[in-house]
């Protein structure tokens, strides 16, 4: 498969641009930000997303979706991150539409998958519990009770939390924290008994919850996937997330180079325009060269999720890896060049910074993909 | 393309019977590149018969048309040959300047009678070529070269010097920046032209680096009668073919990392610096620097896969080999900087029959040219900040 975007895709891309760009500036983000918003997105964009047939991308078409793959789903997330739009396209889109339809039962399909792709139903993964992101350490109890589950823990970072209409939690119903084997997903209602919701404010804007499960009672019937052993269905939801939020990294990191060209071009000191310093061109063809290759490594790995999906794990890690290195590189270089005017809040350079500093660490930073690769490798 | 999985599995099958088992291994040392050449030898039979077999398909120019000696393969046909090719560690049947850099830029700019003269001859390895680009003090600044041109009748008469000329004392032929017109501007006198190595008044004299290997020359040129009819495109134009031809030679270097078949970095420094009780490297800072390389080493390898799909899809920019050139180009230094450290003493052994005459060693100083040579990583930052980028000041 050629390392380029079809015409269809291509396509795709305008669209999400044209509405993207038009409709959540990052002057959108900026206000639902300043006016502490409940939702912290806008449900009307939501709505017009899904009729757009954005959120249901990755839904199967017999519920309703347009049943494309990774790749779409990574040209939608780019376009995103040229504008830092909040949605729960990622959460929802992306993370849970990919859960329910590897992993769900055929009722949990049509009960679920179908109000997704309409717009009417928001869910989030909920798998981090420490500082870092380390699925195999999760430590939350799954233990039988009756003919259901209990659950007990804390997760952090769950994305969309506090306005999900369904969880979907790992837990560990067997093995201890550290182990690979021993977990299961279960799809569990956020108004259940025993759950303590706390929205966190993140230094992006984004939204994210910290929750807690205290004797969470669950049926049989919410285990999504096989008990003990979805450890593999994790992985997989997970590499096609990490996918996507590479696939972000590249649009954020491309939309903060772009905007400090222009500035390079506009800016004079010394009587000169700064792009004519040798010192910040080399800098900015560096960072070109930087996101360059990102891309590249991203768009092999949406490609490998959509053509060998279980063996994607090196790909997804690469680019992961990379995109969020280049990513701090690309928010970094944009503040310093930019100057004192970079620093300010009234200037949106800002917000590409911080943002960048979630998605790197959402569904683990760089060190972590370095760490997987190593593995993977054997050495 | 009829049918690419087609053309895949046939391929397949013909390299499975065709390619020797000793050229499925890692190229270690200089006898095991065939150059071709006047006075070419092969180091081995197997390497004798590789050769001759892929040159009998055409494919040691896979993508030059039938005509001149090539395979008459598309873009996707010549990328899954090289797939293939790498799936099972192939080496390459032939190296040579002749393919990476002139060839393309006479199959855009030469006559029919210098494609018909030259092509096929490059694709059977029968001359070997050397580029006379550089001069004492025309390196990055290579447009201000002074050797010179003077019409003679139906020749030109050429004087000057040349220096790092690459394997000049191996070459056959020449291709040559040389001064036409000496009252234009500096880009615009500059002619580009081919002549025989052999001819009276080319004389060259080695010059030894620092990795102890001594790959290129001085090249003096004195009086030398070169036929007008072997300057490649227009006089006075021929900026335009130097400038497409280091396109090819910078995509080309950026390719220095690519290891066919070589062992992963994480298991060479396992080798020599051993794995803990978890079967990890026993030497957690190093495993890390390997790791991150091997995240930019992957990422870099589907970067030079894109750039390929770009051009076929119309999407490319000229520059984009010297974003390439650059990157590639640090990546192999940091390679085997890893390499050192992950070799420790043993590395640095120079002249010992264990240590492959200082192989490592030797490797890791001549990985120093890669952004040096072909246009410095400032020269290629240079670039891609003005003509991609835009960057004022040019
Ligand atoms: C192994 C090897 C093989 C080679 N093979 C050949 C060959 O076959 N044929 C051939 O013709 N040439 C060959 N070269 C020559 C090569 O192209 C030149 O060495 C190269 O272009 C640099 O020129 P220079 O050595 O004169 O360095 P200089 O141009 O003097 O550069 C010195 C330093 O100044 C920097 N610099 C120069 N200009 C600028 C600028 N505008 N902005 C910022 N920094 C700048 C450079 O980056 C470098 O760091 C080879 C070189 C090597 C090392």
């Amino acid at each position: 498969m050629a390392l380029v975007l079809n015409e269809e895709q291509t396509m795709l891309r305008d669209s999400a641009r044209g509405l993207i760009s038009d409709k959540a500036p990052v002057a959108h983000l900026r206000k639902l930000r300043d006016t502490k918003d409940a939702d912290g997105f806008s449900r009307d964009l939501w709505k017009t997303f899904a009729e757009m047939g954005f959120a249901g991308l990755l839904v199967p078409e017999e519920f309703g979706g347009s049943g494309l793959g990774a790749v779409e789903a990574g040209v939608v997330m780019e376009e995103i991150g040229r504008t830092l739009m909040p949605s729960p396209f990622l959460s929802t889109g992306v993370v849970a539409a990919t859960a329910l339809s590897r992993g769900g039962s055929a009722a949990q399909k049509s009960e679920y998958l179908t109000r997704l792709a309409k717009g009417d139903l928001i869910a989030s993964l909920a798998v981090d519990e420490g500082a870092k992101h380390r699925p195999n350490k999760t430590a939350m109890q799954a233990v039988r009770s009756g003919n259901g589950f209990r659950l007990n823990g804390a997760k952090a970072l769950v994305v969309d939390g506090h306005v999900s209409d369904l969880l979907i939690v790992a837990a560990r119903s067997a093995g201890k924290p550290g182990e690979r084997d021993g977990l299961t997903l279960f799809l569990v209602n956020p108004g259940s008994k025993g759950i303590a919701i706390e929205r966190t404010a993140m230094v992006d804007a984004h939204n994210a919850a910290r929750i807690v499960f205290n004797d969470v009672e669950v049926t049989a019937d919410s285990v999504l996937g096989e008990v003990d052993q979805g450890g593999a269905l994790l992985d997989g939801v997970l590499n096609v997330g990490r996918a996507a939020v590479a696939a972000e990294m590249v649009g954020l990191s491309d939309e903060a180079f772009t905007r400090t060209v222009t500035y390079l071009k506009e800016r004079k000191q010394f009587g000169k325009l700064i792009g004519e310093f040798q010192g910040l061109q080399h800098r900015a063809a560096h960072l070109y060269t930087e996101i360059e290759i990102a891309k590249a490594a991203t768009l092999k790995a949406l490609q490998v999720l959509d053509t060998d999906f279980d063996n994607a794990g090196a790909a997804v890690a690469v680019a992961k890896a990379k995109a969020g290195s280049v990513a701090t590189l690309a928010v970094q270089e944009a503040v310093q060049m930019h100057g004192g005017v970079g620093m300010t809040d009234a200037f949106d350079i800002g917000f590409f910074m911080k943002r960048a500093r979630v998605c790197q660490e959402l569904f683990g930073d760089s060190a972590f993909h370095a760490e997987q690769l190593a593995e993977l490798k054997g050495y | 393309m009829a049918d690419p999985e087609k053309f895949r599995a046939e391929t397949r099958a013909w390299l499975e019977a065709n390619c020797p088992p000793e050229m499925r291994k890692p190229v270690v040392s200089d006898a095991d590149v065939f150059w071709g050449g006047r006075n070419t030898t092969f180091s081995s039979e197997a390497q004798r018969v590789w050769f001759e077999r892929m040159r009998d398909k055409g494919w040691t120019v896979p993508d030059w048309p039938k005509e001149y000696g090539g395979g008459g393969l598309d873009l996707e046909e010549t990328k899954i040959l090289r797939q293939e090719m790498s799936a099972i560690s192939a080496r390459l049947p032939l190296s040579s300047f002749g393919i990476w850099m002139l060839g393309p830029a006479l199959l855009k700019y030469g006559t029919d009678a210098q494609k018909r003269e030259h092509l096929p001859k490059i694709a059977a390895g029968l001359i070997r070529w050397c580029q006379g680009y550089s001069e004492p003090n025309a390196g990055s600044d290579l447009a201000s070269l002074q050797t010179r041109a003077d019409i003679d009748g139906d020749d030109y008469i050429i004087n000057g010097q040349k220096i790092w000329t690459s394997m000049a004392n191996f070459a056959d032929w020449i291709f040559c920046l040389v001064r036409t017109d000496f009252s234009a501007k500096k880009h615009d006198g500059i002619s580009f032209i081919l002549f025989d190595m052999a001819s009276k008044g080319v004389s060259t004299k080695p010059i030894l680096l620092i990795s102890g290997k001594s790959p290129f020359c001085e090249t003096f040129f004195d009086n030398v009668r070169v036929p007008r009819s072997h300057v490649v495109g227009t006089v006075n134009r021929g900026w335009d073919v130097a400038k497409y031809l280091l396109q090819h030679e910078r995509s080309m270097i950026s390719e220095v990392g690519e290891r066919r078949g070589a062992r992963p970095l994480g298991q060479v420094a396992a080798n020599s610096v051993g794995t803990d009780e978890q079967g990890r490297l026993d030497d957690p800072m190093l495993r890390g620097q390997i790791a991150a390389f091997d995240i930019d080493e992957a990422a870099m390898a589907c970067a030079a896969e894109r750039a390929v799909d770009l051009a076929k899809a119309g999407q490319g920019h000229p520059a984009y080999s010297s974003a390439l050139k650059y990157y590639g180009t640090e990546l192999n230094k940091r390679r085997h900087e890893i390499l050192m450290s992950s070799g420790g003493i043993d590395a640095l052994e120079w002249e010992s029959p264990r240590s492959r005459e200082g192989l490592a060693a030797r490797t890791w100083l001549r990985t120093k040219a890669n952004s040096i040579e072909g246009g410095t990583s400032e020269v290629m930052l240079g670039i891609v900040a003005k003509r991609i980028l835009d960057l004022p000041g040019a």
